[in-house]
């Protein structure tokens, strides 16, 4: 095998798997370690700068991170990420003297951006530090999308919310609020130098069967029962609720049904309970509310018998996979009855574009779906750009910040002469030795045996009783500082200079992940087989050297290496080092 | 500075007949300097005991004084042990598998321990024939004491300082042939694919098992005017022959052609399957061992491998008829079987 290029940050990169994963490559280890310095606010401005919104995330990001952090696979369960970013957003002091400086001399550039969700508010946010004018075209009287219309407050407060979009709109974000754009034509012809549009995807999937027209109001559309609950239109849950559908959504309308009064929850799903497309935690905590789930169960009708609606009548089924296709399949067995006075309809959402005219050059495709460049988010249209929910379909905020991210790069190079939009670029990292003495590094290189920290809740009854409580307490200091110290460091990296190596493999002995291996060279899957564990059946870069003096090469199989530094301390001669890999996908001057 | 290796290990890691893994043969983190050779004898030690599946009670490590007398803390934590004085190993050895044969001994020694002030013990361990596996970590230099030169340095080398070292090298593994060893041969701690089989037949061997492991001293001994440092051994050794082992309940599978290999057949069933090095010798022949060694040497070369074994030869315990079980676990009637038993002895000088 040729020898790694540690030049292009791309191997690296992937060895910080939790950054890797997150949509907007939050630099997290960077992050985590500024909370163990106790440095709240700095550890907010490292999130800020690549996620716009900790205090939101650190509630109720989606956390791919998560199940991608190397802790899994060396222990048990993941660090905390997400959550140690809300104590970060916690306990963070004024920032006003940190963010960017938004200059009064404009650029001349005007830019619309429609929607007020997490996607446009990001373009805004990367775009108002470099001059452009932005304007916000939003249907509701307040920004956020549905981050504020569908995301229970009970889970996201509303004053968490509220100050971090307001600090994008203080920018001086030109607002046109409550008032739906209904003509895509009309925003072009007021002369914008390019459009973002983030309207997200706001259409609630209806479940049609029989009884439905019957059925009346007591079946409605989870999202917009659960914006009708955020505005004050609904207040109050009758007792028995019955929720189709086993994801976020229906997740949420069971707990916010709980709260309106609701007694006998229950969220029915077709697939297993393995399969369901929640995630686990969501799960978990509407269950710790006594929520029922009740799994491989396909809805057949709306039963309403004189009149009267009864409920809703099931078909028992078991999943069955057929060449990795999945089929549910009957049992057989008698329909079941479950009797209800509400029915939420929560499975699934399209993003829709009544409003754009077809005419105008944006091409769509078979599903109504934008066609995009995946790299530039630019539509077939060259001034028209999208992202979030409105992109490719209903994701999560962090995926729609990363798309704002990404379209405020293109939408920049597009509307500079000298730039070219579709010249990505791969984002800017430094290395730097954490080397402070013979043994000594700038980081925490020993590992920590803690177990994940659970978050502390509010009592059931406490938290039943009002909507707007927010349940998780979050970390206390204590239990910050112990999660935090979980973290491996994945970021500091092991850099290894072949020529200083004498091959006494002091590494490989020491290392206690049997990550180090001084092999003869061959092909890739020849190598990963000889190695001291062989590397087969996990798709992660291993790192190569050039040929040793022996002739012999270094092989290092990254993925569960804990960035604990034994190797660089072991070394005699220095041919191991721990440097710090900071890589950011954004550009913005924070102090 | 880290005190301590985390407990944490692959989740894919090998276990052996007893369900242990190589990292529950480690010891104490290793406070050698950073790239001593005798580290990695070490983790070839754990490496060699975890793939013999030996039970770490049943391993006792001995040693006298140096940093490789000291390496034995670094390695195998849940054997026995007993660090001893100065050059004293062989004796203490001698008492203890004198009480209990069924233990495998160890013994880790430094070219000063075993060359100098324990020349006289050395030689007289080897010349009884205990059974025990002998390795000596061998770097020219006294490491623990600051450097000074050790009777194994090559005459015309030189020091750190730059002085010449006058003397002629004490070849030990010569003098462990001359001396009746059953099991000679020579490696070095940087070839772990050598090391490891050698150390398994060793710990397998009945008899005086005698390795020689060159092990850099990477504090005061490894400039380019030495003649034992990492980059002078790695481009002076000659492997006389390549070792496999193969334990004895394993089906030996792979078949060489007339010629190219020999089987040498160990007294517990297992096998030390040669392969012919370049100029390959006969390892069962004790002059041509010998003859060998000295002629690498004339050409400037480090004979490594298998120099000689022969497990047919006698150990101390089968001269001297002593007894299987441990003395620990004797009863008393069998430890002081009474007047009669005493009577009887007298009865013969009469
Ligand atoms: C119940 C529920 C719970 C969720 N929970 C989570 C969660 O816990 N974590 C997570 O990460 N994600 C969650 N999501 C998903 C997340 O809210 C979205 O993925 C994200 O908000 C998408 O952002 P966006 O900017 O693309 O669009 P949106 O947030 O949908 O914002 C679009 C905005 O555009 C406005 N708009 C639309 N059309 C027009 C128009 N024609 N004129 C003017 N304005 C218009 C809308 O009013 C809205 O304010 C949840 C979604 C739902 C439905
Ligand atoms: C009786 C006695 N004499 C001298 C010493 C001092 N001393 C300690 S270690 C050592 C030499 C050790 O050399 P070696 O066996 O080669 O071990 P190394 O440190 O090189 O591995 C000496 C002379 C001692 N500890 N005890
Ligand atoms: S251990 Fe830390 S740096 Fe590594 S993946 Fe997990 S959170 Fe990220
Ligand atoms: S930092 Fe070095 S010693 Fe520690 S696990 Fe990674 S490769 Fe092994
Ligand atoms: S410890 Fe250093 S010199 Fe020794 S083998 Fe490893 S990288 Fe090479
Ligand atoms: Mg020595």
């Amino acid at each position: 095998m040729k020898p790694t290029n540690t030049s292009d940050p791309s191997h690296f990169h992937k060895v910080v798997d939790c950054q890797y994963a997150c949509p907007a490559h939050t630099p997290v280890p960077e992050y985590i370690r500024l909370i163990l310095a106790r440095r709240y606010t700095d550890s907010y401005m490292v999130n800020w700068e690549a996620n716009v919104f900790p205090g939101v995330l650190g509630r109720v990001c989606d956390r791919p991170c998560e199940p991608a952090c190397r802790r899994q696979r060396v222990e048990e369960k993941p660090v905390a990420i997400c959550r140690l970013k809300r104590v970060a957003a916690d306990n963070k002091e004024e920032i006003k003297d940190r963010l960017p400086i938004i200059p009064t001399k404009k650029n001349g550039k005007k830019i619309a951006l429609i929607g007020g969700g997490p996607a446009s508010l990001t373009v805004a946010r990367d775009l108002m530090p470099l001059g452009y004018e932005c304007t916000i075209f939003e249907r509701d009287a307040q920004a956020g999308g549905m981050m504020r219309t569908q995301i229970p407050s009970f889970r996201l407060p509303l004053t968490t919310l509220d100050s971090e979009v307001d600090v994008v709109l203080d920018m001086g974000v030109e607002r046109r609020f409550k008032g739906d754009v209904t003509s895509m034509k009309a925003v072009m012809d007021e002369g914008f130098d390019a459009i973002f549009v983030g309207t997200g995807a706001p259409s609630g999937r209806p479940l049609k069967m029989d009884g439905l027209e019957e059925a009346g109001d007591h079946v409605e559309i989870g999202i917009n029962w659960l914006a009708g609950v955020t505005f004050g239109h609904i207040k109050k849950a009758p007792k028995r609720v019955v929720v189709l559908g086993g994801g976020n959504t229906a997740m949420d309308c069971t707990r916010t049904a709980r709260r309106l009064g609701a007694q006998e929850v229950k969220a029915i799903v077709r697939s297993s309970y393995d399969e369901m497309k929640s995630s686990e935690w969501e799960r978990e905590d509407a269950m710790a509310e006594n929520v029922e789930i009740i799994p491989n169960h396909t809805p057949l009708r709306y039963v309403v018998e004189d009149g009267k609606f009864i409920g809703v009548e099931f078909d028992r089924v078991k999943t069955h996979w057929e060449k990795g296709k999945r089929k549910l399949i009957s049992t057989g067995e008698a329909p079941v009855l479950v009797e209800c006075d509400l029915v939420l309809v929560a499975i699934g959402q399209d993003a829709s574009f009544p409003w754009i005219e077809r005419n105008l050059g944006i091409d769509f495709d078979d599903w109504g779906m934008p066609v995009l460049n995946k790299d530039t988010l630019q539509s077939s249209h060259e001034k028209v750009f999208f992202g979030g929910d409105a992109a490719f379909g209903p994701e999560n905020i962090i995926t729609a910040v990363a798309h704002g991210h990404i379209a405020a790069g293109s939408i920049d190079r597009f509307l500079n002469k000298e730039k070219d939009v579709n010249a990505v670029p791969v984002g800017e990292y430094s290395l730097t030795s954490q080397k402070m003495g013979i043994h000594e590094w700038s980081y925490q290189s020993a590992v920590s045996n803690d177990p994940r920290n659970t978050v502390p809740v509010m009592n059931l009854e406490e938290a039943l009783a009002n909507i707007d409580a927010e349940v998780e307490l979050g970390f206390d200091e204590k239990l910050a500082l112990s999660e935090a110290a979980r973290c491996l460091s994945c970021d500091v990296q092991t850099v290894f200079l072949g020529e200083r190596c004498i091959e006494c493999v002091a590494c490989e002995d020491i290392c206690p992940m049997d990550c180090i291996n001084f092999i003869p060279n061959g092909d890739e899957d020849d190598l990963r087989a000889r190695l001291r564990v062989p590397a087969i059946g996990n798709d992660r870069d291993i790192y190569v050297s050039g040929e040793l003096k022996s002739r012999k090469i270094m092989v290092k199989d990254e993925d569960v290496c804990l960035h604990c530094g034994l190797c660089a301390e072991r070394c005699p001669t220095g041919a191991w080092d721990m440097q710090k890999f900071l890589f950011k996908a954004t550009q913005i001057e924070v102090a | 500075m880290s005190y301590l290796k985390s407990k944490f290990h692959h989740p894919k890691l090998a276990k052996n007949d007893l369900g242990l893994t190589y990292r529950d043969y480690e010891g104490a983190l290793s406070t050698l300097c950073a790239g001593c050779g005798h580290d990695a004898v070490g983790a070839a030690l754990v490496q060699a005991c975890f793939e013999l599946s030996l039970e770490p009670h049943k391993v006792a490590k001995l040693s006298g004084i140096g940093c490789s007398s000291k390496a034995p803390t670094y390695f195998l934590g849940k054997s026995h042990g007993f660090n001893t004085v100065h050059g004293r190993m062989p004796s203490v050895a001698t008492g203890a598998s004198m009480a209990n044969r069924s233990l495998k001994y160890v013994g880790m020694s430094g070219d000063g321990d075993t060359a100098s002030i324990g020349m006289g013990q050395f030689a007289h361990v080897v010349r009884r024939r205990l059974d025990m596996t002998y390795i000596v970590a061998n770097n020219g230099v006294y490491g623990l004491t600051k450097g000074q030169t050790a009777a194994t340095a090559d005459k015309g080398s030189h020091t750190k300082k730059g002085e010449e070292i006058l003397w002629s090298a004490i070849d030990l593994p010569t003098m462990a042939l001359q001396l009746g060893a059953t099991f000679v041969a020579r490696s070095f701690s940087g070839d772990k694919d050598q090391l490891v089989p050698l150390l398994k037949a060793a710990l397998c061997h009945e008899g005086f098992a005698f390795i020689d492991v060159l092990s850099p001293c990477v504090t005061f001994n490894n400039h380019a005017t030495s003649t034992r440092s990492y980059d002078y051994v790695r481009e002076h050794v000659e492997a006389g022959n390549i070792a496999d082992f193969v334990p004895s309940r394993e089906e030996i599978t792979t078949k060489y052609a007339e010629g190219e290999s020999k089987d040498i057949c160990l007294h517990d069933g297992s096998l030390i399957r040669l392969h012919k090095g370049k100029d390959g010798y006969d390892p069962t022949d004790r002059f041509a061992a010998i003859n060998a060694i000295e002629q690498h040497r004339i050409k400037g070369e480090i004979l490594t491998g298998l120099l000689y074994c022969d497990p047919t030869l006698r150990d101390m315990h089968d001269f001297l008829g002593t007894t299987e079980t441990p003395l620990n676990t004797l009863d008393e009637k069998t430890l002081c079987p009474g007047n009669h038993a005493l009577a009887g002895i007298n009865n013969s000088f009469r």
